[in-house]
């Protein structure tokens, strides 16, 4: 793995500049480096402050949404007086995507400074991290982290004698790739099914123990220390006037070079993958990507010099997601591929609904007999109708997180189905 | 598991350990209160704490029994039947006793591009298993996972409450020698 890909992380970092040095985990070490200075920052400052700062950066939601984070911080009552929460989102289970956990297993003190700096400019007093329950090595780390905080007073009453408190609770989660939807979220951290819920009410207005809660990802927190410390101008010297900032990419597959890099938005894809990267390992080429983890739609080898903005993206056909291309070679079945995709959102889907419980598992079903050789052409039909019964019709988006990949699949690789349907052969090389 | 937790992270302790006591009480011990006792503290509601101590049995015991669904529903007033809706909805809570090495393969897709079907066969193989069966010896559990969320470092493996990366067929001999070194 490579911290950063290029060699100036004095200059060009924001998240990953510490990740690799193990005493960056530790409130010593970390305090060396320059921590909870911008809490120290965000103190004296007025919450709505904060806010504005935020806003003005640009600074998105790294979950894979992207929606503006400011903005979203913005939706939650001014008043005081009333419980008010932030959830950290810590359940990365998307497919492809890895970043929460480097975030946490490294730098764990840059979240909880996030944390801290999003609740004050919330107004909420107790921070729930959400974190996915498979972590274990991350959740040790992340712990400590926490407990050493809390006895240096940086978390708890009246955090640095500021007069304003604030707790911390760490919550693990217990394998449900709902959990990472902010609805499904919020229920399992009540006690409950991660079903996800209808909005409205939306969660600013109504979250957890019916209080406005702000769920944001880890991502997203961890940037804010730096945009508070620095001001909106430093975030947006990199990226693009709608996508400022940085990302941490998680390259996988079929790469020379896998793993985490940080990188400012906009870079072109094809420079991540084969630069970066180092392409296909073997001298092999690249047939396919999933840009943004296993739920954004497919590009082929010839549409990957796109801008890796959110809307760059999203001009290209796709979508910036959690920026986690999985990269596939030539050699790849791209039907046992989205087989495999298909299988694992018909293990997650909550059940709530009928399109996206009976759906996704007829996708899954209907793929894996294509692989078996037992496919007819017919299939690809009632695949194309699969993909419309699953679009917009759901509570959360998980259907149409299957509909994404299996369309561009059927719309770009038309004829590797045909091939497996009609001569029970791949079109892999 | 003597020490004393802090409460803010008294519900999120890593479970799926090597060590367990399936014959120790849940709550009815000094430590099973403190640990009840520290996670109510932080949360509203009391069913909110429902997770944390679905942990914590799992972290005890090994699994989830249905007699620790009824000793939770009782500490947390709610019903054994809506306890089991919840359990029966997460993947991490043992229905039933796992082998002392809990061995989860990830097949999701970019395991998958990288060979996971071979490791997880090879581990069937050496351990003489079927998928979600345990070994007589009571030594190994090995089923296949969903995504661990180590995409970049496949084929991921956990066991029990560690990863393993970059796991080729080749390696898994030697994984498991070092499992029996430590945990036998």
């Amino acid at each position: 793995m490579a911290y950063p890909y290029r060699d100036d992380r004095e200059t060009t970092t924001v998240l990953s500049r510490h990740m690799g040095e193990p005493e960056a985990r530790t409130l010593s070490g970390w305090l060396e480096r320059g921590g909870y200075e911008a809490l120290g920052t965000a103190l004296e400052m007025e919450p709505d402050e904060i806010t504005e700062i935020v806003k003005e950066s640009g600074l998105r939601g790294r979950g894979g949404a992207g929606f503006p984070t400011g903005m979203k911080w913005g939706f939650m009552p001014k008043e005081n007086g009333r419980a008010h929460y932030l959830c950290c989102n810590a359940d990365e289970s998307e497919p492809g995507a890895f970043k929460d956990r480097e975030i946490m297993r490294w730098t764990p003190h840059l979240m909880i400074e996030g944390c801290l700096i999003a609740a004050r400019a919330i107004r909420a007093g107790h921070v729930y991290i959400y974190v996915r329950g498979e972590f274990f090595p991350v959740v040790r780390v992340l712990n400590q982290a926490v407990v050493e905080a809390y006895e240096a007073g940086y978390i708890g009453r009246s955090v640095l004698g500021s007069g304003w408190s604030c707790d911390i609770t760490v919550h693990l989660g217990a394998g449900a790739y709902i959990a990472g939807e902010e609805t499904g979220l919020m229920s399992s951290l009540m006690g409950g099914r991660a079903e996800p819920w209808m909005k409205p009410p939306f969660p600013a207005a109504r979250g957890i123990f019916g209080a406005p809660t702000t769920v944001n990802n880890v991502e997203t927190l961890a940037s804010v220390p730096g945009i508070v410390a620095n001001g909106s101008a430093w975030y947006r010297q990199w990226g693009s006037d709608e996508s400022p900032g940085t990302k941490l990419w998680c390259c996988s597959g079929h790469l020379v070079k896998p793993g985490n890099y940080e990188l400012e938005l906009g870079v072109p894809l094809s420079e991540i993958i084969y630069d970066v990267c180092g392409g296909a390992p073997d001298g092999k080429r690249v047939r396919a990507v999933i840009p943004g983890g296993s739920s954004t739609p497919f590009l082929t080898a010839d549409e990957l010099d796109c801008e890796t903005t959110y809307e760059g993206m999203q001009a290209a056909g796709s979508s910036l997601g959690t920026a986690s291309p999985i990269v596939m070679d030539e050699s790849t079945c791209l039907l046992s591929a989205m087989r495999r995709i298909a299988q694992f959102y018909a293990h997650e889907s909550c059940g709530q609904c009928v399109q996206c419980r009976e759906g996704t598992e007829w996708i899954a079903k209907i793929l894996r007999r294509i692989e078996d050789g037992d496919g007819e052409m017919k299939d690809i039909d009632t695949l194309y109708d699969l993909c419309e019964q699953l679009t917009g019709r759901t509570i959360c988006v998980l259907a149409d997180s299957v509909v994404f990949p299996l369309r561009s699949s059927l719309d770009k690789f038309r004829d590797e189905y045909e091939s497996h349907i009609q001569q029970d052969a791949c079109t892999a090389t | 598991m003597s020490r004393r937790i802090h409460p803010s992270v008294a519900g999120a302790q890593p479970f799926q350990l090597a060590e367990r006591d399936p014959e120790a009480p849940l709550f009815e011990s000094a430590e099973g209160q403190e640990r009840l006792q520290a996670v109510l503290s932080r949360y509203p509601t009391k069913q909110a704490a429902l997770l944390p101590l679905l942990g914590y049995a799992n972290e005890l015991h090994g699994w989830v029994s249905k007699q620790d669904m009824e000793s939770i529903a009782e500490r947390l007033d709610l019903t054994p039947a809506y306890v089991w809706s919840v359990a029966s909805f997460y993947t991490m809570y043992n229905k039933h006793p796992i082998g002392r090495h809990f061995i989860q393969v990830c097949t999701n897709i970019s395991c998958h591009l990288n060979g996971a079907q071979r490791v997880l066969k090879r581990f069937l193989e050496e351990t003489g298993t079927r998928p979600g069966e345990t070994s007589e010896d009571g030594r190994y559990t090995v089923i296949e996972a969903e995504c661990l969320g180590a995409c970049g470092f496949a084929t991921a493996v956990q066991i029990n409450d560690e990863y393993h990366e970059n796991v080729t067929p080749e390696r898994v001999s030697q994984i498991l020698a070092g499992l029996d070194g430590n945990g036998s």
